[in-house]
């Protein structure tokens, strides 16, 4: 179990991070979240023990990182957002030398590295140079050296970061294959990564988590209630008014443009409405529409998108958001 | 100790794979042999004694070997921080201590193999003249220790840069400073002349060496030196940590 306290971190002045407070259970996957300069390396900088806290502590399974250095770092694997490789080193060299490192024995380290390059797909690499490799390998490799050691926890800042979209989703199912063996703590500012790779959402803005948990259960709490879309074939402001008529919604509004599937855009006989509610009221509603002679095509539960949830955490309304399209078409 | 060898081997490894260790060794051997014929063999046509020959050697080799130190030493943290490789070892169970000792350690290695090949230089003088097996080895002595306390300033410089080009310059001023003091002397008066002199890194200290004399105070000044500016780069990498 990864517990932080009070952590925060001060340059002169001036506040960059803190004070955080959170835990994190065995094998979880964790997506710390946020936009560029809401602090995410520079947690995950001080989580790895590369940085020093200005205060409070970080325990892993118990041990605190500040009392015992050496033996929490045994315990952390670290991918920062650029791999640390030395260039001239062949692949299998390298994470002996990484493992050796960390305190791996000189017994089973072969065979542990075996796995390691068997899990991370580099096998028919492992004697190549790293200075060969592909962006795409290297960060493999990036990966290979922080697991190479069983380390309890995993530290990865933005691993999707500069990969083609074939490598994101290769890389996408190695960080899920780690899950269980790994508490994995994943930075990012991809909304899509969190949302495929994550169990668990930390949401950083302005060095301070501003709320976590699932995604389910920030949609939730951002948005109080049942909202429920549906698709009438029929008369806009009838269909409005049918939905506003049963009990337990607040409000009912005509959806239009993007917000529209492409199917039932164009078509002035259909409407397609958002409807607020306090409770879930799909077949009451469905009841009237058709009692009242309205064709229902589709009625389903509108969840809201990380995209629209983070952007109202982080308060950034008008923020771009790299990869906002990948976060809206990929879910 | 099991990681200041992890540090040791990666590094050698480094020096082999790279031109680097290649051009230094070849540029080291080249000006050395220059040197040896031009001014210690050559240069004059009065009749010299052969330990005059070999303290002429020793005073040449001491230049290339402050220079060849410079050149191996300003890589060694500053090529690590300039590739992003320095958070591996920050972020593993092994000392700030143990990463600078290892460091050092490695270039000494190199400083040492390149140096042995300059001995049939002044293995010619004894084979040729008169000079005694204690001149040589004192000589080499001073060599060694020397190229030590410029690789232990080159390392400071290198761990207080972010790359290898400001950490040669830095590494090249703190040498050329620690090679001046006894010009600072010059315009000191009794008895600060003498205490600047004293820092000086190569005018009264090398003389000694150059010329077989032994004295305890000089081989104390160059340890000294050595373990002053490897605790100032531990200490800055520590420092780092906070950044």
């Amino acid at each position: 179990m990864i517990e932080v306290r009070e952590l925060s971190k001060y340059y002169g002045e001036s506040k960059a991070v803190g004070p955080l407070d959170f835990t994190i259970e065995k094998g979880q996957v964790i997506g710390l979240l946020g936009l560029n300069g809401a602090g995410k390396t520079t947690t995950l900088r001080m989580l790895s023990s590369e940085l020093l806290p200005t205060a409070g502590r970080v325990l892993i399974d118990g041990i605190d990182l500040a009392e015992e250095p050496d033996l929490v770092r045994a315990r952390i694997g670290y991918l920062p957002d650029r791999p640390p490789l030395y260039g001239e080193m062949r692949v299998r060299e390298f994470l002996e030398f990484a493992g050796r490192l960390r305190g791996m024995a000189s017994s089973g380290i072969d065979r542990r590295i075996d796995e390691v390059l068997q899990l991370t797909s580099l096998k028919k690499r492992a004697d190549d140079r790293i200075d060969t490799l592909s962006h795409g390998f290297k960060q493999r490799v990036g990966i290979a050296q922080a697991i190479v050691h069983k380390p309890a926890l995993l530290l990865l800042d933005e691993p999707i970061s500069g990969l083609d979209p074939v490598q994101i989703v290769e890389m996408r199912e190695l960080i899920r294959s780690l899950r269980g063996e790994h508490t994995t703590v994943l930075s990012s500012h991809i909304l899509s990564e969190i949302s495929e790779t994550c169990d668990r959402l930390l949401v950083i803005v302005d060095g301070r988590i501003v709320t976590e948990g699932t995604e389910e259960e920030l949609a939730e709490r951002m948005t109080p209630g049942f909202d429920v879309r549906v698709v009438v074939r029929g008369a806009d402001a009838r269909a409005r008014e049918l939905a506003e008529s049963v009990d337990g919604v607040r409000g009912a509004r005509r959806l239009s443009g993007k917000d529209v599937a492409a199917e039932y855009r164009g078509d002035d006989a259909l409407a397609v409405l958002h409807v607020t509610a306090d409770r879930d009221v799909r077949e009451d509603l469905c009841r009237r529409l058709v009692t009242e002679g309205l064709g229902v095509l589709e009625v389903m539960r509108a969840e809201p998108e990380l995209e629209s949830i983070f952007l109202q955490l982080a308060g950034a309304k008008g923020a771009r958001v790299e990869g906002d399209a990948r976060g809206g078409s990929e879910r | 100790m099991n990681n200041v060898g992890l540090i040791v081997g990666r590094e050698l490894k480094a020096y082999v794979r790279s031109p680097l260790g290649y051009a230094a060794a070849a540029g080291v051997l080249l000006i050395d042999g220059i040197w040896f014929m031009a001014k210690a063999l050559g240069g004059t046509t009065e009749k010299r004694l052969s330990a005059q020959v070999l303290a002429e050697f020793f005073n040449g080799a001491s230049g290339t070997t402050a220079v060849l130190a410079i050149a191996l030493a300003m890589r060694l943290v500053a090529a690590e921080h300039d590739a992003g490789t320095l958070v591996l070892l920050k972020t593993s169970p092994i000392r700030d201590w143990e990463i600078v000792l290892g460091k050092f350690l490695s270039v000494m290695l190199v400083l040492l193999a390149i140096t042995a090949m300059t001995a049939y230089m002044p293995l010619l003088i004894m084979k040729n003249g008169k000079v005694s097996g204690g001149h040589l080895l004192v000589g080499y002595a001073g060599i060694v220790l020397l190229g030590a306390s410029v690789t232990a300033m080159g390392l400071f410089a290198s761990a207080l840069a972010k790359n290898q080009v400001v950490a040669a310059i830095l590494a090249a001023v703190l040498t050329g400073a620690m090679y001046l003091w006894w010009l600072v002397a010059k315009i000191a008066d009794p008895p600060v002349t003498e205490f600047l002199e004293g820092l000086a890194i190569h005018h009264l200290r090398m003389r000694d060496f150059m010329t077989g004399v032994l004295r305890l105070e000089n081989v104390v000044y160059y340890v000294a030196v050595s373990f002053f500016f490897l605790l100032a780069s531990v200490k800055t990498l520590e420092a780092r940590r906070w950044r």
